[in-house]
Order: C-alpha cells, then structure tokens, then sequence
C-alpha cells in the first residue's frame, strides 16, 4: 500500500545512490554517460520518496491498480536497457580491443624487421 | 598466365596452433607460388606456430591473442594495403589446401575481385551430412542470390582477393565466428566487387581434426542462418567499426 508520506526507505536508497554515483565521477572512475543515467534514476526516485502521492498519480492515469506494480515494471524495463546498454558497450570495446591487438601484431613483426638490421 | 609482370601477391596463411603443419605449408607455397611473399597470422598460438613458420620462411605476425580467423585475415588484409600488394590469397595452414591450385584462383582474378576456391564446384564431391550439409545448403542458394553467381562453398577458406578487395576488406573484415567467409561475401557483393568461384581439390588434413559431431554441426547451422541473417539484414557494410 502507497501511502501519502515520504517514505524513509525511498528516501535514504536515492540518497545513497546519489552520493555514490557523484562520488564514482568526482573520481574519476565512472564515465559522464554511465553516470547521467544513474543521477536521473537517483533523483527520479528521491522525487517519488519525497512525493509518494505522484506514482499514485501516475499509476491512475497509465491505468495500473497497484502502484507498487508500476515501480516494478519501470524498474524491469529501466534494468532490460541499462543491460542492454551494457552489452553494447562490451561489443564495441571488444571490436576496439582486437583492433589494437591487429595493430600491435604488425606493429612488433615491424619492429623485429628494424631491430635485426 | 597473362598478368603483368609487377604484381605483388601477398599469400596469407592464418594460423592458430598449427605448429604440426604450417612448416610444410609455408615450404610447399614458396616452391609452388615463388615471388609471392608469405605471411603467417599467428593467431595467438600457445604452441611453436610462429617458430616454426619464421624458420619455413614466412614473414610472421603474432597477434596477442586469440581473435578468430576474421581478425587475422583483417590483419592480413591491412598489412597488405598498407605494403600496397596487388592480390592477397588466403590458405589454411592445416595443409588441406593444395598450394598448386593457389595459381587457379590467381587466373580468375583477372576477371574476378574476389575468388573462392570451391570443394564442391569440382568433379569429385565431399561428402558432407546432416545439419552441416542443410547450413551448407542454404548458405549456397543465399549466397549465390547476393552474389550474383553460383557459390557452392561459401564457408571455403581458400580465396584470393584483388586490389579493390584488399581495400574494402582492410577497412570491413567481419571477426565474427563464420562472418569471415559469409559475411565478408556479402560485404563485397554489397560493394558491388564481382565473385567468382572456382573448383580446386582439397587434401586431407595433416594436423588437426575436422569436426563431424552432431550436435556441433546442428549449432553450426544455426549459426549460419544467424550470420546469414545479419549479413543480410544489415543496411551497409558496417562491421561494427565505430569510425
């Protein structure tokens, strides 16, 4: 049951994702691209902590009868993309990866020619 | 043999842990093919492939591990644009192909950019079943459609290409796992390159085994119509190369 308050769970998970994902990009550790999607998801849900009334809101209007169901079915969709997201960076690192590895082959066969003469 | 007299041709021999054989190979191409330059891809071999190659003769890359065949023809295909070879034909190091019908895919060249060289286009037909005989199957009646051409051995690994090939593979090799032969296919006939096929005998492998199971040729098949489909539904030859 959603109740009309703030919710202190909701309220502390954003908060500690929150300072997290800033830390991880103060740092240096976390790319801006990765770290934009983390930061809006952060205060997506500080905002529905704060103002549980507007997923009830929002369950209404898309027609969901438990709001707790609709958090359930962003989150799922949310995670299916960022994994997705994920997947793709992974190929286009790999292809980045082999590229170089071709590259250093021809490279040290080059440098084996120059160093025996 | 009408073909001018300064033709550089690159011979690139793709090698992964084929210390048993690629010796022999490298040897018998230099007897067979003189004036072309070898060149060996060690494609990250844990065993002596690149000693043993180096000291048959070849030029050797060692790439540091272990990318496929598609990888280390691209390999093969960039040094040679870059080196400005005129032609480059790939032949298997396991010795199954037979290195004095490397001058068959040469002649076709003439009127060819890329030449596969065919096991079943030849009198004496392989015996294949199963499932790997259906991916063959339809890998052929697909392909020749693209193509333009009768293909009948589209997963062959002994082909030549042409300066225009080399061009276009050296930029857009797919690495992908049976990519190489089909997808690369359809890069070239995409590009509007011309494909001709040609029968040559193949040998029995002198090292390695060849793979019969089952259940390997079944993934084998759905493999295909996976790289199949992709190559085909693909808009342009982007092979992932984020440029």
């Amino acid at each position: 049951m959603t109740t009309d308050h703030p919710s202190a769970l909701g309220l502390g998970a954003a908060l500690v994702t929150t300072i997290f994902v800033v830390e991880l990009l103060r740092r240096g550790i976390l790319r801006e691209k990765f770290a934009a999607l983390w930061l809006i998801v952060s205060a997506s849900v500080l905002v529905m902590a704060v103002f549980p009334r507007l997923v009830r809101w929002l369950a209404e209007a898309v027609g969901v009868q438990v709001p707790a169901n609709l958090l359930f079915f962003l989150t799922a969709i949310l995670l299916l993309l960022v994994s997705v997201q994920l997947s793709y960076e992974v190929s286009r690192l790999e292809v980045r990866t082999r590229r170089l590895a071709e590259e250093i082959a021809l490279l040290r066969e080059e440098v084996r020619v120059l160093q025996d003469r | 043999m009408t073909r001018p007299a300064g033709r550089r041709l690159l011979i690139a021999v793709p090698a992964w842990n084929e210390e048993a054989t690629v010796g022999e190979v490298v040897r018998e191409l230099h007897e067979f093919v003189p004036g072309a330059d070898v060149l060996v891809i060690d494609d990250g071999s844990i065993d002596a492939t690149a000693q043993v190659a180096r000291s048959a003769g070849a030029k050797v890359v060692v790439l540091p591990f272990n990318v496929g065949v598609g990888g280390a023809m691209r390999t093969a295909f960039l040094h040679a644009d870059r080196c400005h070879y005129d032609a480059v034909v790939q032949v298997d190091a396991d010795g199954q192909h037979d290195p004095a019908s490397v001058k068959l895919l040469l002649d076709e060249l003439d009127v060819a950019s890329v030449v596969v060289g065919s096991r079943f286009a030849g009198q004496r037909a392989h015996q294949v079943r199963g499932p790997r005989r259906w991916a063959m199957k339809l890998l052929s009646v697909a392909l020749s459609r693209v193509a333009g051409t009768p293909l009948s051995d589209t997963t062959s690994g002994f082909r030549a290409a042409d300066r225009k090939a080399i061009k276009l593979f050296a930029r857009h090799y797919p690495a992908e796992y049976l990519g190489d032969t089909i997808d690369s296919l359809v890069i070239a006939a995409r590009a509007g390159l011309t494909i001709r096929e040609v029968p040559v005998e193949m040998r029995l492998r002198q090292g390695g085994r060849p793979s019969h199971a089952p259940i390997k040729a079944t993934l084998y098949l759905g493999r295909s119509v996976l790289a199949l489909g992709v190559a085909l539904t693909r808009r342009r030859s982007a092979t992932g190369e984020p440029e």
